[in-house]
């Protein structure tokens, strides 16, 4: 099935610009959302091992006290920052549920970066390598079509495809 | 019968180390009589282990309390599943089930042994190592017959509440059954490489054997996400937990291994990457066993700490030392017989997709020992929770699902952009469109959260997915349900079966896209609580709760309470729920039964979280949280399409020439069909 490429353009321009119409109406809820992403950025200290907001400890008074303690300093008018420095400072750097990204909790967040770049970029000149050693070697071909051009490829691909009344 | 017990684990242990030395002095001497000695004996260690195992079930069904394992697993009120599972539910009895999977593949490998035997001798010697380590473990410093000192007590402490549900029951067999699982590829490909095995044949029955464990691991998984989410109460399936992680890490390996060694197969790529996957595999499926029991990272599903982890840490080294030696000395036999010629090819979307799901493992690997290094490193200790978690693998498996769209599109070798770009408009418009239509429609605001945002890019994606799926289906259906004169339906059917991997490995992907819908609901997910008297209303979402009753009973093993209560939407009531909190007596502990209400759309999850000290009232917490039954759903699908990818594939049948058809027109079709299995199959 062919699609003009004009039409494809027009169809693509126009979901674009609905999409941009479409979000510029945003609007939100920012007190609950706040509560809810503060809320799991800290860990219940009660023994549970879980998010604040999902502590399942039947009757967990610390929970509750602890999500009193957050909304109080919301109501405050306490930064993000200031709510969960609070928290630190009575229960110690573990109530945070993910490393900060001062001194050397840095580490965790920039580890699987740096190891995905890496990684990446590793296949991008292995990838370079493999075709620049052996540019034309029969042997990369799988066998029977040696060196056929990609356009030939796929040339033959739509060939196969018409015979098959696709 | 302890003793009993005690004696057949130490025969199993000889019988093991018999069955690794005979057959290795076997290898060397090349001497057939003393290599099915060896095979024997391995095969006599699944009866000695099976004792051992028939005898602590006896021992938890006979209340034998002498038995200190019995004494703190189960009690006398236990229901009798409950019993049974008491062998996988502590240390030293879930080591012992250890033993009797891995003796039982073992049994498979040697019955089968005519399939290659000198191959299987290898595997065989390899996995009787294996096998040694185990069983000096529960010998030696998990005894799972120990005997209590003192006067023996008249009632067990019971089993973990945690543990008494449906779930439980076959959940450990199957994480343990896909763990256990891939020691057998492991096994295979380490023969293969200290015999230079020459072919390929190694690296087909390695990928089945992977397959079978990929299957019982990803099972395994997912019957512990249902458990959290049905018993633990806290209305979520996945929490990062370091005993999660541990699962997840030979699973994201085994996932890679199972893309690349299609490479190895198709092409004769990768060799050195394939034999390394499912080393890692292996190692990390240990390593994951190693944090669970060791106590090296804290975990609420933990076994209680114990002085088994240097065991596992010398098994590991010794395990990385010997694949390093064999790959040292015998790499020259891994050598590519091709090399990658593009960017664009199906080659290049597998070695991709393999870095995402390393990238991925490593995320997960990191977080989880990251507490410990950060102790070591600055001796404070810092949480790694799900915040970290997310933010890390989100991405990463968005990445993965475009490229899970993309495979299908990409040719082996290479592919041009044109075509591809001919093959991915109509997709990426369907996927475009789909979003659009969601935003419009105001099921999703991207712009208020970025959790809001992933769950638009994984719908969108997945529908992506679909799409290309779709499509190949549609495209080899079409050509043979013309070849059979039959229907598309008929002719997708037979496609599946003249491919099953092919077509069996698309139903995991459609699996897959239908269980990431399901996570992208996750950003929509609510909660209330309440205090409810007789006849009060609380309402979450578009549903009233109203309380009718509640009421207390007794039991031998527990004691519960419960809340009784009609649940209505647009003012009709739809159902009755029952949120109960249980007291198990043996063990002192509480525990929550949850009354979950699923739907295709969304999940109304109730949990009764205690009672007003003053005034008895049950305290009920809420949850709406949409899209859950598509996790579920998508678990299954993965699953069938597994088991359909491990079924042979059905040779095509020659159409018989008609009377009219002439003998002419047979070779005709027969081209035609080929060329719809290569453009349809081809695998």
């Amino acid at each position: 099935m062919k699609i003009d490429r004009k039409i494809f353009h027009r169809w693509a321009a126009g979901l674009l610009l609905a999409s941009a119409l479409l979000l510029m109406g945003a609007s939100g809820d920012p007190t609950g959302q706040r509560f809810d992403r503060l809320g799991h950025n800290l860990m219940c200290q009660c023994g549970c091992g879980q998010v604040l907001l999902e502590c399942n400890h039947v009757g967990c008074s610390t929970s509750e006290e602890m999500r009193k303690e957050m909304k109080l300093a919301m109501a405050r008018g306490d930064s993000d920052d200031a709510v969960l420095a609070g928290f630190v400072g009575k229960y110690g750097p573990t109530v945070l549920s993910a490393p900060t990204h001062t001194g050397f909790n840095r580490v965790a967040w920039i580890m699987p970066v740096v190891i995905f770049i890496a990684a990446l970029g590793a296949v991008v000149l292995v990838v370079r390598a493999w075709k620049k050693r052996n540019p034309k070697d029969p042997t990369n071909s799988g066998g029977t079509s040696g060196g056929t051009p990609v356009e030939e490829l796929d040339e033959f691909r739509r060939r196969a495809r018409e015979e098959t009344s696709l | 019968m302890p003793q009993i017990g005690s004696f057949t684990l130490l025969l199993g242990l000889a019988l093991s180390v018999y069955a690794f030395a005979a057959g290795l002095f076997a290898i060397v001497r090349n001497d057939d009589r003393l290599s099915e000695t060896a095979r024997r004996a391995g095969i006599a260690v699944f009866l000695a282990v099976t004792a051992a195992s028939g005898i602590l079930v006896y021992a938890a069904f006979s209340n034998d309390f002498s038995v200190a394992y019995i004494l703190h697993h189960s009690n006398r009120a236990l229901p009798g599943p409950y019993k049974f599972a008491a062998l996988w539910s502590g240390q030293e009895g879930s080591l012992l089930f250890w033993c009797w999977l891995l003796a039982a593949y073992g049994l498979i490998l040697r019955l089968r042994h005519k399939a290659d035997t000198r191959l299987v001798a290898h595997a065989s010697m390899i996995i009787s190592a294996v096998q040694i380590f185990f069983l000096v473990l529960v010998n030696f410093a998990a005894h799972p017959f120990a005997l209590v000192t003192g006067a023996v007590a008249a009632d067990g402490n019971g089993l973990n509440p945690l543990l008494q549900y449906p779930e439980m029951v076959i959940h450990p067999p199957m994480l343990y059954l896909g763990y256990v699982g891939m020691t057998v590829p492991f096994c295979f490909a380490l023969a293969a490489l200290i015999m230079k095995y020459p072919g390929e044949k190694w690296i087909h029955i390695t990928r089945r054997w992977t397959m079978v464990g990929w299957l019982f691991l990803t099972c395994g998984i997912f019957l512990g996400s249902y458990w959290a989410y049905r018993v633990l109460g806290w209305g979520g399936w996945w929490g990062w937990d370091p005993v999660e992680n541990a699962s997840l890490l030979p699973w994201l390996t085994g996932t890679a291994f199972l893309h690349s060694v299609m490479m190895q197969e198709k092409r004769g790529m990768m060799k050195v990457w394939n034999m390394w996957l499912i080393f890692s595999t292996f190692l990390l499926a240990i390593f994951g066993t190693f944090l669970t029991r060791s106590g090296v990272v804290s975990s609420v599903h933990a076994f209680a700490e114990s002085n088994i982890g240097p065991y596992f840490v010398y098994f590991l080294a010794l395990t990385f030392a010997t694949c390093m030696f064999f790959y040292v000395r015998n790499r020259s036999h891994l050598e590519s017989e091709h090399k990658l010629e593009s960017l664009i090819s199906r080659e290049s979307s597998f070695l991709f997709n393999n870095v995402l799901l390393l990238v991925s493992a490593f995320a997960v690997l990191w977080g989880t020992l990251f507490p410990v290094l950060s102790e070591w490193v600055t001796g404070h200790k810092v949480t790694v929770g799900p915040p970290f978690f997310n933010k890390v693998n989100i991405p990463i498996a968005l990445f993965l699902l475009l490229l899970t769209a993309l495979g299908p599109l990409l040719a082996w070798r290479r592919t041009s952009t044109e075509s591809l770009r001919k093959n991915f408009a109509i997709p990426a418009v369907i996927a475009v469109a789909v979003g659009v239509a969601l935003v419009a429609m105001g099921y999703i605001k991207p712009w208020v959260d970025m959790s809001y945002f992933y769950s638009l890019m994984t719908i969108m994606l997945s529908v992506l997915v679909a799409a290309t799926i779709g499509s190949e289906f549609i495209r080899g259906g079409l050509v043979i349900a013309r070849h059979n004169d039959s229907n598309i339906f008929h002719g997708m059917y037979l496609l599946t079966r003249r491919n099953t991997r092919r077509y069996g490995g698309y139903i995991v992907h459609v699996g897959v896209i239908v269980t990431m819908i399901g996570f992208a609901g996750v950003a929509f997910y609510q909660n209330t609580e309440q205090e409810l008297g007789f006849g009060d209303k609380m309402s979450i979402g578009p549903y009233t709760l109203v309380c009718r009753s509640y009421t207390q009973d007794d039991k031998p093993n527990y004691s519960s309470e419960w809340a009784i209560l009609d649940i209505y939407k647009g003012g009709k009531q739809i159902t009755t729920m029952y949120p109960e909190q249980r007291f198990y007596k043996a063990s002192g502990q509480p525990a929550t039964i949850v009354a979950n209400r699923s739907t295709i759309m969304e999940d109304l999850y109730l949990v009764y979280t205690g009672k007003n000290p003053e005034n008895g009232r049950p305290i009920i917490k809420a949850h709406l949280n949409p899209l859950v039954w598509w996790i579920w759903a998508g678990a299954h699908l993965i699953l069938v399409g597994t088991i359909i990818a491990l079924v042979p594939n059905m040779q095509a049948k020659r159409k018989k020439p008609s009377a009219g058809d002439g003998q002419a027109r047979a070779p005709a079709d027969e081209t035609s069909e080929s060329r719809a299995a290569v453009e349809a199959g081809g695998d």
